[in-house]
């Protein structure tokens, strides 16, 4: 594998599945050490060093986890609808893998957003769920994603089933803005919720270095995960190729 | 090439549903029974039945639209006619829109023909039916055009009713709120100029881009 992996590495090398499965079998016990240490610092600051809030107390410091998980979700729908949509132009197998790789993590971190800003609304706003832009969106984003997922594993030929999900995945990140900003809309006309989720508190510096500590934890927990389950995408769709046979898994 | 294609599929399909009548008023006979529900299930209060009428009416049209669409390209799969149209067109995307514009004008524009009838049940007033009405003839298209993307995403696919809802209803979200949205205003006595023009612009922007996508789920679906 090594002599492989020397011989000249160009901008797509690394598309093709026998070496990516091998780059990334050698990267996922680094990512893995890399999410814990930057895990542990990022909680460490967060709750143990950085300073007690003067409104919410300490209920604040779910926010180490809230919002990096909130951003990921974001973040990663619109990975996920790149890559779908490059294998999907380019019919590069690849790059449907791991588009198909990273859907079931973005729904993860879009339930621990949800779930997580359920858990300080209760302290904060005295309520679990506020019909507000934010929260409304961020579960409409469940849901694209679990239509995502469910797409992809309705349909039995793989192609095909990549292909419509590289589709859906296209329209649903064209669609994101538009139901964030009419989820908005009908907030502010309906007068409903007087709660504001956007009063953020200002940052002390030390939230803000645990916050992005935990941001980069999620980062290489994401690179990790979506590496992990690529490769098995790569073993079940590959199973029959000759260069699977002599690999360690 | 295209247009001679496009009023092929649309006359064929306004043929078979004059032939299949009852088929044809199913979605509406759902929308009739799915709104005489909620005054049964929230009690007759004619207050609380005016204040939760837009919102009654539009999620059933939204339903009946989703769940009538589910069998537009059934059929002509099933028997290779399908295959045979985007054979004969060149381009998919006539039929597509042909697809839509059937579909509208057999479930949309009956379901906005009926609205004002369920709006006096609702007790709701002349100026809020009249805005109803006006929603839902801007509305529907939308739900028709998406519904038609979900119809040919999940072609062939095992549960594709269920699977269409849930690809498809995250995706109306915006015209329900502005369509709901317009008739409250109304009934609040606000003016709904700003809802209809969001509908508006969304019924435009919808009317571009998901026939060039339906076109391109059914070339990825009989590939």
């Amino acid at each position: 594998m090594t002599s492989t992996m020397q011989a000249n590495t160009r901008f797509f090398t690394f598309a093709s599945p026998p070496r990516f499965y091998a780059l990334a079998g050698k990267l996922i016990p680094w990512l893995w050490i890399a999410t814990a240490l930057l895990a542990y610092a990022g909680l460490y600051i967060g709750f143990f060093e950085a300073p007690t809030d003067a409104t919410q107390g300490d209920a604040y410091r779910i926010i180490f986890i809230h919002v990096p998980a909130a951003w990921m979700s974001m973040l990663l729908y619109m990975v996920m609808a790149f890559w779908a949509a490059i294998g999907w132009a380019f019919n590069a197998r690849l790059a449907s893998m791991v588009a198909r790789a990273i859907a079931p993590t973005g729904a993860m971190f879009t339930v621990i957003a949800l779930w997580s800003g359920a858990l300080w609304g209760k302290p904060t706003w005295g309520t679990w769920w506020v019909w507000d832009a934010r929260l409304t969106s961020e579960l409409i984003l469940l849901f694209l994603y679990l239509g995502y997922m469910a797409l992809v594993n309705a349909i039995d030929d793989i192609r095909r089933a990549d292909q419509a999900g590289a589709l859906l995945a296209v329209i649903g990140s064209v669609n994101v803005p538009i139901i964030y900003f009419s989820v908005k809309w009908w907030n502010t006309l309906h007068q409903g919720a007087t709660i504001s989720a956007t009063a953020a508190p200002k940052m002390v510096a030390t939230m803000l270095t645990a916050m992005l500590l935990m941001t980069l934890a999620c980062w290489a927990y994401a690179f990790a995960v979506v590496f992990t389950r690529t490769r098995a995408i790569i073993a079940e769709r590959e199973r029959d190729a000759k260069w699977l046979s002599g690999v360690s898994p | 090439m295209t247009a001679p294609v496009f009023s092929a599929v649309l006359v064929r399909d306004l043929r078979l549903a004059a032939r299949r009548r009852v088929d044809a008023l199913l979605p509406l006979a759902f929308f009739a029974v799915a709104v005489s529900l909620f005054p049964l299930g929230v009690g007759p209060e004619p207050n609380t039945l005016r204040q939760i009428a837009p919102g009654v009416l539009w999620v059933c049209a939204l339903l009946a639209a989703m769940l009538s669409v589910t069998q537009l390209y059934a059929g002509d799969q099933a028997d290779g006619s399908l295959e045979q149209m985007l054979l004969a067109g060149g381009s998919a995307l006539p039929v597509a829109f042909a697809k839509a514009v059937s579909h509208w004008l057999l479930t949309g524009l009956p379901l906005v023909l009926v609205a004002p009838l369920f709006g006096v049940m609702f007790d709701l007033s002349g100026r809020s039916i009249a805005a109803l009405c006006g929603s839902l003839v801007l509305g529907t298209p939308i739900l028709s055009l998406l519904g038609n993307l979900g119809a040919a995403l999940t072609l062939g696919v095992r549960n594709g009713a269920v699977l269409l809802i849930l690809l498809i209803v995250p995706l109306c979200i915006p015209a329900l709120i502005f369509g709901s949205g317009a008739v409250s205003a109304v009934e609040t006595g606000s003016s709904a100029r700003g809802h209809f023009s969001l509908l508006g612009a969304l019924f435009i922007a919808t009317g571009l881009l998901a026939p060039l996508a339906t076109a391109a789920a059914l070339r990825i679906a009989t590939e």
